[in-house]
């Protein structure tokens, strides 16, 4: 990796894919994030680690205005899409979901529909129409790329919920990239999950990143060394620390991140 | 051993009492489930010898004159309870659905007691209302008036039935349909709604399965008609307000009409019951 600066927080960059810029968000009068810069660069995996109630999840959240769905929620600052600024006030937050997907702690199907219709999902609920033989198309790429094909691909009429955790998680990858976003937001995908659907949802996102963008946030420090090219450490809604992993890992430049990362909190 | 004697003492006693316990849990459900097979029972050995063809199909007879039907009766109980259906569902899960979505708004406490208040007011009360609201100014009884008075008495219970069901679909499921990129407006009705549809449907077929069985509220606003009409603007006759005027008359036919009509309301609600229930699919399943 080309990320090789001494400091604590590596460089907003202009031309990464996602700049946030001076992001603060609240819960009501709960303060979560305090002045956060950062960016993540295209075609790479981006981990955000840190204790409980850091804010990582209300980071992710902040970058596809998610976190305004949630009653008394809001958030100031900049968070800048090919650097176009997704707070502006005439940008439609359902247009910057659409580029930018996520995928969440709990897998979530559509208990309604069918496997195939929970991939579709994103495309009927909105209403785009595409013919028959073009929408199956997007479904098997879709499943294909979430590594999910090749078991339910006899069985796509069958219910989304009669699947296994791991495959509604990865169902879940599907829905998400069946809409063909630019950037993957991932929410803790792997904290439901056995260790066997967490190495398949790992190894995902090694070939997830030739095409998009993604950031996942983490509970665990051994899955954000393995997948992670850069990452951030928060606390207390600040962030602490961001780099290249492995500087991060190995050689962490502030006290917080070396006791989060040893064990000593957290 | 003397600690593990007295426990064990201690446990047949507890058995016991357990087992008591569960004898009384069981007796009070026989107890209460005895009157409904008494009802359908009687019902059925009652008024099963009048139910006939002639009933579905004839019109009522005049007194004295053997034979008879209530045609009338049965297609316009059919019709009121269709259009309250008509006003009272849209407007219940609708208003159910604010309530669900917007739980911490001012005023949603406000409404969520209202339509408590709602539900407890008495039928008869309903009737005179929509006696004063509807039928005064449009000069005289009508099938809508009825259709009005009933849906008013289905909208709370239609209310109150979607917003516990919707509030029971798991919040992930709203966000993650957000995250996808759909509007807020098309999350609460393609997959909120969607997921809670058997829950809403169950909740529809008790309140028209309540509405379908009401006598105060037609009585003086359908009120009765001995003709067969279809009109909206007319007076129509009903299921339940003729069981009432044919049972408190004193012919001994008219009596037996009236159980008769007792078990074809009984029968009707049962089948739209359970023809909803297979429509969509299954005994009600919760929201999960």
């Amino acid at each position: 990796m080309v990320h090789r600066r001494a400091g604590k927080i590596r460089a907003l960059t202009m031309a990464d894919k996602l700049i946030v810029r001076r992001l603060d968000a609240w819960f009501k009068n709960v303060q979560a994030l305090r002045d956060i810069n950062l960016s993540f660069p295209e075609n790479n995996v981006t981990a955000i680690i840190g204790p409980s109630g850091c804010g990582k999840s209300t980071l992710v959240r902040c970058l596809n205005r998610m976190h305004e769905v949630v009653p008394g929620a809001r958030a100031e600052g900049e968070v800048l899409l090919d650097g176009e600024n997704i707070y502006a006030p005439a940008v439609d937050p359902v247009q910057i979901r659409r580029r930018i997907g996520m995928v969440f702690q709990k897998p979530t199907p559509f208990p309604t529909m069918s496997i195939e219709d929970n991939v579709a999902a994103g495309l009927t609920l909105n209403r785009i129409s595409l013919p028959h033989a073009e929408r199956d198309r997007v479904i098997e790429k879709s499943l294909r790329q979430a590594a999910l094909w090749e078991e339910v691909k006899d069985r796509l009429r069958r219910p989304g919920a009669s699947l296994s955790g791991g495959q509604q998680q990865r169902l879940c990858v599907a829905r998400a990239l069946a809409v063909e976003p630019e950037v993957l937001l991932m929410d803790e995908p792997c904290s439901a999950l056995d260790p066997i659907s967490t190495a398949r949802i790992e190894e995902l996102l090694l070939d997830l990143k030739t095409s998009y963008t993604i950031v996942i946030v983490t509970h665990n420090m051994q899955q954000a060394a393995r997948t992670a090219d850069l990452t951030a450490f928060m606390y207390q809604g600040e962030l602490i620390e961001f780099g290249d992993t492995r500087q991060i890992f190995t050689n962490p430049v502030r006290r917080e991140t070396e006791d989060y990362i040893t064990g000593r909190f957290g | 051993m003397e600690l593990s004697v007295e426990s064990r003492g201690n446990y047949v006693y507890r058995k016991a009492k357990s087992d008591l316990m569960m004898g009384v849990t069981v007796a009070a459900t026989v107890v209460t489930l005895l009157p409904l097979f008494l009802i359908l029972g009687y019902l059925i050995v009652k008024g099963a010898a009048s139910v006939n063809w002639a009933f579905f199909t004839h019109m009522p007879a005049p007194v004295g004159e053997k034979g008879g039907g209530m045609a009338n009766a049965i297609v316009g109980t059919l019709e009121v309870v269709a259009i309250a259906c008509m006003i009272g569902v849209p407007l219940g899960i609708g208003a159910g659905l604010y309530l669900a979505e917007n739980r911490g708004a001012r005023y949603s406490s406000a409404i969520r007691f209202a339509a408590d208040v709602m539900m407890g007011v008495p039928s008869i009360v309903v009737g005179i209302f929509i006696y004063g609201v509807v039928v005064h100014p449009m000069g005289g009884f009508s099938a809508i008036a009825g259709s009005i008075a009933l849906a008013v008495i289905m909208i709370p219970l239609v209310t109150r039935t979607t917003e516990e069901i919707i509030v029971l679909i798991p919040h992930e499921l709203r966000e993650a349909s957000l995250a996808l990129g759909v509007p807020q407006w098309r999350t609460s009705l393609s997959v909120i709604v969607r997921s809670a549809m058997s829950g809403i449907a169950t909740g529809v077929i008790l309140a028209i399965a309540r509405v379908a069985g009401e006598t105060a509220p037609l009585l003086f606003t359908a009120f009765g008609n001995n003709f067969f009409s279809t009109s909206v603007a007319q007076p129509i006759s009903t299921l339940t307000v003729q069981v009432y005027t044919y049972a408190i008359s004193p012919f001994p036919d008219w009596q037996r009409q009236a159980w008769a009509g007792a078990l074809v309301l009984t029968v009707i609600v049962l089948a739209l019951e359970l023809g909803v229930r297979w429509f969509t699919g299954g005994p009600a399943k919760s929201a999960h």
